[in-house]
């Protein structure tokens, strides 16, 4: 191009680069949605299908897969124990980040930032780092087998990215606010509750899914804590199963489908909240 | 403050961090407002990780009296052992894998969900979907979908590529790369939603005025949307790199470390060390010595990489 004139591209090489870019987006959907379908589907045939023909819809469809683990206690069991994880731990976490974050956020204190670099530094330590010593710590304590035993180092290990989330968002907020609360006699922590809380629901709410789902999926520490069987939370569950039945493709397939369903409703009802969460943080501005 | 873009892109750093930003506040009030974090903090991540320090001095199986003393020995031994090098190298290799494929191919999924594409709120959903299920379930699924004669070996029968087929799992020389790719596609989405996120900050104008003054897509892309994407995109490397350093669970779950090693990582060699042969404080010189990699190269990038882009990041 010798004149810097601006050119629309031909008719056809528009069409073209549509029909490109559209293939290309389907094609990544299809690489991701197989392997959920396949599993899906996977739980309505029986083995012998799925070694025969693991393409195409079952033939005939079939239910024992699904209803034996819906009508299993254990899996019951497990989806308790997971949930009552999730709750304590989120329970735990969100008080004492929003405790925190608030002071970090809007007083001056001596070593404020060293708190905060504390905090922050902890975004680097994954639980695997502490599991040998956490181990030792829950025996101390007598938490091996109870749901504090894995909510609580689970909470622990929130508060760096809840932290990171919160502060921000609670500096956002005008400081005109505080001084004609404080005018109206209102102290910090009346501030705090009445009028910082309300308006970060929707921080505090991406923090609170945030734990949960991380908790709801979280594996290495509760293998390790919760290792009586009527413990178990739905990972370890799963992983077992599927160690367990290596074999019984099907049965595997129908647990694992059924175990991921709570984690999947609760994206398709968060899922703005989620997405605002882990971009809050990570993306400038 | 101006406008609102600039509020969003730039300034807000500045408009907070305004005189009246903080006031003193009586010490009381602020012991009291931090002591329930930082009780938690301190007893289940500060002083576990300071019991790994003082655990890798001792020859130690996690239930006697700590009275063997070895020094610094732990850490010889495992600098020593060509199994713990080849799983810092397995680590790297994923870590490399993902800075030069997954966070690019996340980019231009990013990109092309940037533009008028029909359904792409659909698309984005979708592709985001993988990082919310967990490790053990993506981990079980896809051992089903890899393994002899499973999904893929069938899907490849059936469209004539049988001489594609692979032990993909239980291939020593395959293994870290089939790892790879499931932990690809559970994460780009995670990636793709950060870049997607940046580019949306990009002023639409520039690259509009780009095109007027005859730019091709091409240079639109590289000297408008490259430049200016830079930011998310050193921070989405960061988290790969960090993430790819603490891989444990999705391993655990399809291969154990297995064959032969072959797809270990530093995590799955200190909880192979640690709970199944119950050496605490050689695993625990183990975690510090992962702990001490984070860190350095978690310093490293902050200096030499992100420099100032990560003040919206790491620092809030």
């Amino acid at each position: 191009m010798t004149t810097a004139v601006y050119r629309r591209p031909s008719r056809a090489t528009r069409i073209a680069s549509r029909v490109l870019l559209y293939a290309a987006a389907y094609l990544v959907l299809a690489v991701i949605v197989i392997p959920l379908l396949f599993a899906i589907i996977g739980g309505f045939r029986d083995t012998g299908q799925i070694a025969a023909n693991p393409v195409g819809l079952p033939e005939p469809w079939i239910f024992t897969n699904y209803w034996g683990t819906l009508t299993l206690p254990a899996f019951w069991r497990q989806v308790l124990n997971s949930t009552i994880v999730a709750l304590a731990t989120t329970a735990l976490a969100l008080p004492a980040a929003s405790l925190a974050a608030f002071v970090i956020a809007r007083y001056r204190f001596k070593g404020r930032e060293v708190f905060y670099t504390l905090f922050t530094l902890g975004l680097l330590f994954p639980v695997a780092v502490a599991i040998l010593p956490l181990f030792i710590v829950l025996r101390q304590l007598d938490l091996l087998n109870n749901p504090m035993g894995v909510a609580l180092p689970q909470a622990a290990f929130a508060l760096p990215l809840s932290i990171v989330i919160l502060r921000p968002f609670f500096r956002s907020i005008p400081q005109e606010l505080e001084d004609a609360a404080a005018i109206d006699g209102c102290g910090p922590f009346r501030f705090y509750w009445s009028v910082m809380l309300p308006l970060s629901r929707p921080a505090l709410s991406t923090i609170a899914i945030l734990a949960i789902v991380g908790s709801w999926n979280a594996f290495l520490l509760p293998l390790h804590v919760m290792f009586q069987p009527d413990q178990w939370t739905l990972p370890i569950g799963v992983n077992n199963i599927s160690a367990q039945y290596t074999s019984d493709t099907a049965r595997v397939l129908a647990y694992t489908t059924l175990s991921m369903i709570p984690a999947l409703l609760f994206y398709v009802v968060a899922e703005r909240q989620i997405v605002r969460g882990l971009t809050a943080g990570s993306v400038k501005g | 403050m101006t406008t609102p873009k600039a509020y969003v892109i730039g300034a807000r750093s500045r408009w907070l961090g305004g005189k009246k930003e903080s006031r003193t506040a009586p010490w009381i009030m602020i012991v009291l407002f931090m002591v329930p974090a930082l009780t938690l903090y301190v007893w289940f991540v500060l002083y576990p990780i300071a019991q790994s320090v003082r655990y890798s001095g001792f020859s130690w199986n996690g239930l006697e009296q700590l009275t063997n003393w070895v020094g610094l020995g732990n850490f010889r031994t495992a600098f020593a052992d060509p199994q713990f090098i080849e799983a810092i190298t397995h680590n790297g290799i994923i870590a490399g894998l993902s800075l030069l494929l997954q966070v690019p191919f996340a980019l231009a999924v990013a990109v092309m969900l940037n533009q008028s594409l029909r359904g792409r709120v659909i698309l984005r959903v979708f592709f985001f979907a993988p990082y919310i299920l967990s490790e053990v379930v993506t981990g079980v699924v896809w051992r089903q979908i890899l393994r002899p004669n499973g999904l893929i070996d069938q899907s490849l029968g059936a469209v004539g590529g049988e001489s594609l087929i692979q032990t993909w799992v239980g291939d020593p020389e395959l293994v870290l790369y089939t790892l790879f790719f499931v932990i690809s596609w559970k994460y780009f989405g995670f990636h793709m939603i950060l870049l997607l996120a940046g580019l949306q900050l990009i002023p639409k104008e520039l690259e509009e005025a780009a095109s007027i003054d005859g730019a091709t897509w091409r240079q639109t892309f590289r000297y408008v949307t490259v430049p200016l994407i830079g930011p998310t995109f050193r921070v989405s490397v960061f988290l790969s790199i960090i993430g790819s350093l603490q891989l444990f669970d999705l391993v655990w779950v399809m291969t154990k470390g297995g064959p032969v090693n072959a797809s270990s990582t530093m995590a799955t060699y200190l909880v192979d060390w640690g709970f199944r042969r119950s050496e605490f404080g050689y695993a625990s010189a183990v975690s510090v010595i992962v702990l001490a990699i984070s860190l350095i190269v978690a310093l490293m990038y902050n200096r030499f990489v992100l420099k100032r882009d990560l003040a919206g990041a790491l620092t809030g």
